[in-house]
Order: structure tokens, then sequence, then C-alpha cells
């Protein structure tokens, strides 16, 4: 094929194929803070605007929200969001690092990948401990 | 380095920046209230009175869920661009996101602000 009409565009993928997919440490790090975004829109976010109504509506719904979350059940999925949520905000606070250059080269990210799933998991065990 | 054509779209820089701007917004709230409940050894019913008794403290909070609800709306339609096909499917759950988010809108200022207080 002469060279004027090669194709200018590599061909890429149109959609990014879940189970086919192989990720390096930040690529995990990166795909967790995805899946902990979309589980605290879908059931953080109604759940916590369920807390703060009725921790400020009276004693009696303060208490029975607590109630309702001291279930063993409950305690497992809020022991989930907490993770979600200490997760999304470690890594956020990596990308935030990266974005301003810090950290940016191959070793300090794989580093700080480790880092984040880390420190995410010990602050998860920390707070269910005392949640439990 | 990807040579672009500068056609007046500003490829999702505003989005870019919002998302960081917001996520920042968040961790000082986020760090605000650790450092109440610290001092305060927990939280309990009397802590929630007291805070949100304070004008200020609801103005914070609600900067904050501004800046979630914001946050969400980003991270949601990246989700959807990504995964969402064929574009009448990401256009439905993009409706369907913004409607439930302008919808969490208007449920936060009831409880801060609204006739049941």
């Amino acid at each position: 094929m002469p060279a004027l009409e090669r194709p200018v565009t590599k061909p890429r993928p149109v959609y990014l194929n879940l189970v086919r997919i192989r990720l390096p440490l930040p690529g995990i790090v990166s795909f967790l803070h995805r899946i902990s975004g979309a589980a605290l829109f879908l059931i953080g976010l109604p759940l916590l605007l369920a807390g703060v109504q009725a921790s400020l509506a009276s004693q009696d719904a303060y208490d029975r929200f607590v109630a309702a979350v001291s279930t063993p059940l409950a305690k497992i999925v809020l022991i989930g969001l907490i993770w979600a949520y200490l997760h999304h905000f470690c890594a956020g606070i990596r990308f935030l690092l990266l974005d301003i250059h810090r950290g940016i080269e191959l070793s300090p990210a794989r580093q700080s990948s480790v880092v984040v799933l880390a420190a995410s998991l010990i602050l998860t065990v920390i707070v269910g401990v005392r949640l439990w | 380095m990807v040579r672009r054509i500068i056609v007046g779209a500003h490829y999702g820089l505003k989005d870019w920046l919002a998302q960081r701007i917001t996520a920042i917004v968040m961790t000082i709230y986020t760090l605000l209230w650790l450092t109440i409940a610290v001092y305060h050894g927990g939280v309990d019913y009397a802590l929630w009175q007291m805070l949100f008794a304070n004008e200020a403290f609801r103005v914070a909070t609600a900067l904050f869920w501004l800046a979630l609800l914001w946050h969400a709306w980003i991270g949601v339609r990246d989700i959807l661009m990504d995964y969402a096909r064929p574009t009448s499917l990401r256009l439905t759950l993009e409706v369907l996101t913004v409607v439930t988010l302008v919808a969490y809108a208007g449920w936060l200022i009831d409880i801060l602000w609204g006739a049941s207080r």
C-alpha cells in the first residue's frame, strides 16, 4: 500500500471489554475508583440522604435509623460503602497528585497504587471494627 | 501528544476541572466532619442538632452536596459514555441520572430548610 493511502488512525477498541481486559496495578486502582463511584451513586447517595434526614428529624427518627443500619446485613452493606468512600477518597487524592505531576513515573505510580489499595483497606478495617 | 483541530469545542476540559474542584470541596467537608467527630468524641443526635442549628454549617453542607451531585453527574456520564450502547440507551440513562440528581438536590434543600424543620 502506498504511504499516502495508509489509514491515519490506528485501529482502536470501540468499547472496553471488561472480561478480556488485563489491567496493571494502577489500572486496577483506576477501575476500582469507577466501581466504588458507581456504588456510591447507586446505593450511597440515597442512603446518606435518608440518614441525614433521619438524624435531623427527631431523636426517635435518629434512633430508628441507627437501629435499621445496625442489623448484620445492613452493617455489611455499610462497610462495603465505607470501603467505597475510602477507596474513592484515597484514589482520588492520588489522581489529583498525578494531575500536578507528582509520582507520574512508572515506579512511583505503582507504589502509590499499592498505598491507595492498602490505606483504604486498613482504614475500612479500623472503621469496620468500630462500627461492629 | 494528540493534535486537535480547534473548532471551538472545549473537549471536556470544563468537566475535568469541575470534577477536580468538587473533589477538593468534598475532601474539605469530609475532614471538617472528621475533626468535629473526633473533637466531640463520636457522633450522636445532640451533635447533629447542634451543628445543623448553625446556618453556616447548613450552607457548608449544601455546598458539599452541590459538589457531590455535580461530581456524581460527571462520573456517571463518563461511565455511561464508555459502556452504555446504543446511544438511545445512553441518553435514557443520562436523563434518568440527571432527574435523580436534581431530585436529590430538592430532597436535600427540603431537609436543610424545608417546612419539616
